[in-house]
C-alpha cells in the first residue's frame, strides 16, 4: 500500500513539473499611464514597483509567495531559516545561503548584507528614521548618511552569519526587512538612488532596462536558481514588459484586445466596469485590500481644529456614494474606522452612520448639521487637495460638495498624482483637507495607528511627514507605544489594546475614513495561475501566459 | 451678423444659466447627486445606474427632457445647467483677459513706439522674453503655481479659486502678441507726417498721442478684441482641463470637458457638448473678428469691392 502511495506522489510530481514545464516562457505584458519613479529598491515606496522589485531581489527573509492570508508570513529567503530573536527581542541570528549569486555573477556575501543595510541610511530610505534607525548606530548614521557604518548593529561572522542588534525590543523587525527596502545588493553598488539604472539582484528576473517615458523590462537571471521556493519560486514567463504612456480608457480596450495582460494603475475607469463584467467576466479577479481611502483632516487649522467640525464631516458623508464613484459596491466596503477588515487587532466599529454599530449604514444628516451649528465654522473657506489619478478627482469633488451642504465654502484642488502625496504632508502647505489612500506595509496595526496617527511622525515642513492630520496626542502614544511592546510578549493582548486604540483614533476624528477598497484586476484572456497575495498584490512570478 | 446673433444667443443662454437650473432642470449643478433619481415615461429612474454585475456605475445618458437634457456627469449633475454656468465663465474669463490684454499690450505699444530710444528698447526686450516663452508652458507654470498658493501683492490678496487668476495670466501671456504690431504702428505713426508737423507746431507729446496716435491704434485693438477672445477662450479651455484653470465646484467649459474625459465609452455628450459650445463661440468670435477688420479698415474693403 506504502509503495503505492509512493508511486502516485512521484508520479503527481513528475506531472506537475511537466505542466510547469508546458507553462514555461512568454512575455508578461504590463501597462500603465505613467512609470513610478527611482527603480532603486531601497528608495522607491509605491506598491506599483515593489510588485516586480519582489522578483528581483531578495532580503534575508520575505514574505510567503502564495495567495490568500498565508501571504502574511515571514519565510527565510537568502536565510536559511527565519530566527527567534534573542536577547529579549534585541538581536537577530541570520545565517546567509551559500552559492548563491547576483545577476552579474558575482557572489553574495556577508558583506553585501552589512552593505546593505548601510546603504539605506546612505540613500536616506523613506523609512530610515522610523524604521531602521532601531539598528544599533542606526540614529547616528541619520546625522552623518553618506559615512554610515553599522559596527555594532549588523555584525558579519566568519561562519556566514549576520548578527543584528537593535536598540530595543521590535516585534515588526522581521516584516520591516521582508520589504523591498530590505534587498540585499552587492557592496558596490553606488550609495546614492541610482534612478534608472539597475541594480544587481538575487531573483529570478533582472532588471534589463528602465526609460521612464517608455518602458520597465525584466529577464531572467541566467545566475538563479531556486534556493527557497516559498520566498522566490523560478517564475514561468521569461521576460516581463511594462510600458508607460497609456491611461485607462485605452489600457482596458487592449487588453480586451490581447495586446496586454494587465493595467497596472489603482484604479479602472468606471464606466467600463459593466462592459468588462459582462463580457469577460473570466477575466477579472476582485480581491480585498488591506487599505484605506481617507480624507484626513488637518486638526492643527480652521476649521478642523474644532472637533465639532471633524464630526460634522464624518456623519455627513454617505460612504455608500463614495463607493459608487469608485466602481460599486462589488469594489469598495464603507468604513468609519482606521483598521481595514481582517488585519489583525481589528473589530468591527463605526460611530458615524445612523444606528451606530459595527457596519456604516446611511449618513447621519441631523447629527452632521447639529455639530456644525455647535462648531460655529459655517462660512469658513476649506480647500480639498486631490490628486488627478483614477477615481481621486471625482472623490474630491463630492467631498468639496459635502462640505457645502454643511456649510463651509468649499472648492476642490486637483494636483498631479506625482506630488500631491507629498504636499498633503507638508505643513507648511497648510492644506485643511484631502483624499488620500494608505496600504498596509506589512500586516501589524501599527503600520496604520503608529505610523500615521502618532506624533513622532510629525515633521514639520516636510514632504515626508505622513500624519498628515497632524493628530498628537501624548496618551494616545502612551497606548501605542505600550501596545508595541505587549505585541512581543503577548500577541493576543497587543491585538485587544490596538482595537481599543483604533477605536480612541476613530473618536478623535482626524480623519473620515470612507471606504476599504478592493483590488480588481483586469487581466488578458491567455493569463493564468493567478495568484494574489494579501502583501504584493498579483505574483507576477506565479503567473503564465501560455 | 450671423456670427454676432450666434454670439448674442450663446451669451444670452449663459446669462440665463440660474433661471434654466431653477426653473427647467431644476437641480444644483454645484452638488453632487449620487442617490437621486428623476422620472421618465412615468418610471423612476436612478441618475447614477449601477450595472447588475455590481460592477461598475454610469451616469444617466441624454434624456432630451428638460431634466437631464444632456445627461448626468459622474457625479450625478446634470450636464446641460453646467454648460450654461460654465460658458458664463468661460466667457467671462475671455473677455476679462482680453481687456487686460489689449489695455497691456496698447499701453506697452504705444509708450514703447512713441517714446522710441532707451524706453522702447527696454519694452521691447521685456516683450521679446516674453514672446521666447511658448504661450501654454508660460500659462500653464504660472497657473501651477498661483492656483496652489493664490495671490498676494501687498495689500492685495487674490484666493487661489478665483477667477481673477486665469484671467490675469491669459490676460498677460498674450500681451506681446498684441503688443509688437501696436509698436509697430506707433512707430510708423509717429513717424508720418501729420504727427511730425505737429510736432513742428509745437504741439505738445501728450496732445499728439491722444489726439494722433490714439485714434489710430484704438481701431487696431478693436479688430483685434474678438480674435484674441477666441483665442483666449482656447486658452482657458486648455487650463481649466489640466485641472490648473477654473477650479471645482465652479465650472468651465474646459473643466466640463475634463469631467466628461473619463465617460468617453459610455456618456460622449459630456465632453463633446462644450466642445461643440467652445468651437461655436470660437467660429462665431473669429467671424466676427473678420467683420469689423473689414469696418475698420478701408483696404479690406476696397479689395472685397474689387
Amino acid at each position: 500500500m506504502k509503495t503505492i502511495w509512493l508511486i502516485a506522489a512521484a508520479l503527481l510530481a513528475v506531472m506537475q513539473a511537466a505542466h510547469a514545464q508546458n507553462h514555461r516562457g512568454g512575455t508578461l505584458k504590463l501597462v500603465a499611464a505613467s512609470s513610478d519613479g527611482s527603480i532603486d529598491p531601497q528608495v522607491n515606496y509605491t506598491d506599483q514597483y515593489w510588485q516586480l522589485f519582489i522578483v528581483a531581489y531578495d532580503g534575508l527573509v520575505a514574505f510567503r509567495k502564495s495567495a490568500g492570508s498565508s501571504s502574511n508570513d515571514i519565510v527565510p529567503d537568502l536565510a536559511t531559516s527565519v530566527p527567534a530573536p534573542q536577547d529579549g527581542g534585541k538581536t537577530y541570528v541570520f545565517k546567509l545561503r551559500q552559492n548563491i549569486k547576483f545577476s552579474n555573477g558575482q557572489p553574495v556575501t556577508p558583506a553585501d548584507v552589512v552593505a546593505s543595510f548601510e546603504r539605506l541610511f546612505k540613500v536616506n530610505n523613506p523609512n530610515a528614521g522610523s524604521w531602521y534607525n532601531n539598528i544599533v548606530g542606526g540614529d547616528k548614521c541619520l546625522t552623518a548618511p553618506a559615512t554610515c557604518t553599522l559596527p555594532d548593529g549588523v555584525v558579519a561572522g566568519d561562519d556566514g552569519t549576520i548578527t543584528i542588534h537593535l536598540v530595543k525590543p521590535n516585534p515588526e523587525f522581521l516584516y520591516q526587512i521582508a520589504l523591498p527596502f530590505g534587498a540585499i545588493l552587492p557592496a558596490a553598488t553606488p550609495p546614492h538612488d541610482m534612478g534608472t539604472i539597475p541594480i544587481p539582484g538575487t531573483g529570478p528576473y533582472a532588471i534589463t532596462s528602465y526609460d521612464p517615458q517608455k518602458a520597465f523590462i525584466l529577464q531572467r537571471n541566467p545566475y538563479f536558481k531556486v534556493f527557497s521556493p516559498e520566498a522566490q519560486p523560478d517564475g514561468y514567463v521569461n521576460e516581463i514588459d511594462f510600458e508607460f504612456g497609456v491611461t485607462g480608457e485605452n489600457a482596458v480596450t487592449a487588453i480586451e484586445n490581447g495586446q496586454y495582460d494587465l493595467d497596472m494603475d489603482p484604479s479602472l475607469p468606471a464606466d467600463r466596469l459593466a462592459e468588462m463584467s459582462t463580457r469577460f467576466p473570466r477575466q477579472i479577479y476582485i480581491n480585498p485590500l488591506l487599505a484605506d481611502y481617507y480624507a484626513p483632516m488637518n486638526v492643527n487649522i480652521p476649521p478642523f481644529s474644532n472637533l465639532n467640525a471633524r464630526l460634522a464631516v464624518n456623519y455627513a458623508l454617505n460612504r455608500r456614494d463614495t463607493v459608487q464613484i469608485y466602481g460599486g459596491k462589488n469594489l469598495g466596503v464603507p468604513a468609519c474606522q482606521i483598521l481595514p477588515p481582517g488585519f489583525p487587532g481589528y473589530q468591527p466599529y463605526c460611530p458615524y452612520t445612523k444606528n451606530p454599530g459595527p457596519k456604516w449604514t446611511a449618513p447621519d444628516l441631523a447629527k452632521a448639521q447639529s455639530y456644525m451649528q455647535k462648531s460655529g465654522m459655517a462660512g469658513q473657506k476649506v480647500t480639498v487637495i486631490t490628486d488627478d489619478e483614477g477615481v481621486d478627482p471625482a472623490l474630491g469633488t463630492y467631498l468639496g460638495s459635502v462640505l457645502n451642504q454643511l456649510g463651509f465654502v468649499a472648492t476642490t484642488h486637483v494636483l498631479s498624482a506625482n506630488i500631491q502625496f507629498n504636499y498633503i504632508q507638508n505643513t507648511n502647505n497648510k492644506v485643511q483637507i484631502s483624499i488620500t489612500l494608505w496600504y498596509d506595509d506589512y500586516p501589524a496595526p501599527s503600520d496604520f495607528l503608529n505610523v500615521l496617527l502618532t506624533c513622532g511622525q510629525i515633521h514639520p515642513g516636510s514632504d515626508n511627514s505622513v500624519n498628515i492630520a497632524g493628530y498628537c496626542n501624548k496618551q494616545y502614544d502612551a497606548k501605542v507605544q505600550a501596545a508595541l511592546r505587549d505585541a512581543i510578549t503577548d500577541p493576543a493582548k497587543a491585538n485587544t489594546e490596538w482595537a481599543a486604540i483604533d477605536k480612541q483614533a476613530t473618536d478623535a476624528a482626524a480623519w473620515a475614513t470612507l471606504f476599504n477598497p478592493k483590488q480588481l484586476d483586469f487581466v488578458s484572456a491567455r493569463l493564468g495561475n493567478y495568484t494574489f497575495s494579501e502583501q504584493f498584490h498579483l505574483l507576477f512570478d506565479k503567473v503564465w501566459v501560455q | 451678423m450671423l456670427a454676432f446673433a450666434i454670439l448674442i444667443v450663446i451669451i444670452a443662454a449663459c446669462l440665463a444659466a440660474p433661471w434654466y437650473a431653477q426653473n427647467i432642470s431644476q437641480s444644483d449643478p454645484f452638488a453632487s447627486n449620487l442617490d437621486g433619481s428623476i422620472t421618465l415615461a412615468g418610471q423612476p429612474v436612478d441618475i447614477m445606474q449601477s450595472a447588475d454585475t455590481g460592477f461598475g456605475v454610469t451616469p444617466i445618458g441624454p434624456t432630451w427632457t428638460q431634466k437631464y437634457f444632456l445627461g448626468a456627469d459622474d457625479q450625478g449633475r446634470d450636464v446641460a445647467a453646467r454648460i450654461l454656468f460654465g460658458g458664463r465663465n468661460s466667457l467671462l474669463i475671455a473677455a476679462g483677459a482680453t481687456l487686460i490684454c489689449l489695455t497691456l499690450a496698447g499701453l506697452i505699444g504705444i509708450v514703447a513706439g512713441f517714446s522710441g530710444g532707451f524706453v522702447d528698447s527696454i519694452l521691447a526686450r521685456i516683450l521679446d522674453i516674453l514672446w521666447a516663452f511658448p504661450v501654454y508652458l508660460l500659462a500653464i507654470s504660472l497657473s501651477a503655481v498661483l492656483i496652489s498658493r493664490g495671490l498676494k501683492l501687498g495689500p492685495v490678496t487674490i484666493d487661489s479659486d478665483s477667477l481673477l487668476i486665469p484671467i490675469a495670466i491669459i490676460g498677460i501671456v498674450y500681451v506681446p502678441y498684441v503688443a509688437r504690431p501696436i509698436r509697430g504702428q506707433v512707430l510708423s505713426l509717429a513717424r508720418s507726417d501729420f504727427v511730425l508737423a505737429a510736432v513742428c507746431l509745437g504741439v505738445p507729446r501728450a496732445r499728439i498721442l491722444w489726439k494722433d496716435i490714439l485714434p489710430n491704434v484704438i481701431t487696431t485693438l478693436i479688430v483685434f478684441a474678438p480674435l484674441m477672445m477666441a483665442l483666449n477662450m482656447l486658452t482657458e479651455a486648455a487650463l481649466s482641463f489640466l485641472s490648473i484653470g477654473v477650479q471645482p465646484p465652479a465650472a468651465s467649459w474646459g473643466t466640463i470637458i475634463l469631467d466628461g474625459e473619463g465617460l468617453l465609452y459610455t456618456r460622449p455628450a459630456v465632453a463633446i457638448a462644450p466642445g461643440l459650445a467652445i468651437m461655436l463661440t470660437v467660429v462665431a468670435l473669429n467671424f466676427l473678428g473678420d467683420g469689423v477688420r473689414e469696418a475698420f479698415d478701408p483696404r479690406a474693403k476696397i479689395r472685397v469691392q474689387k
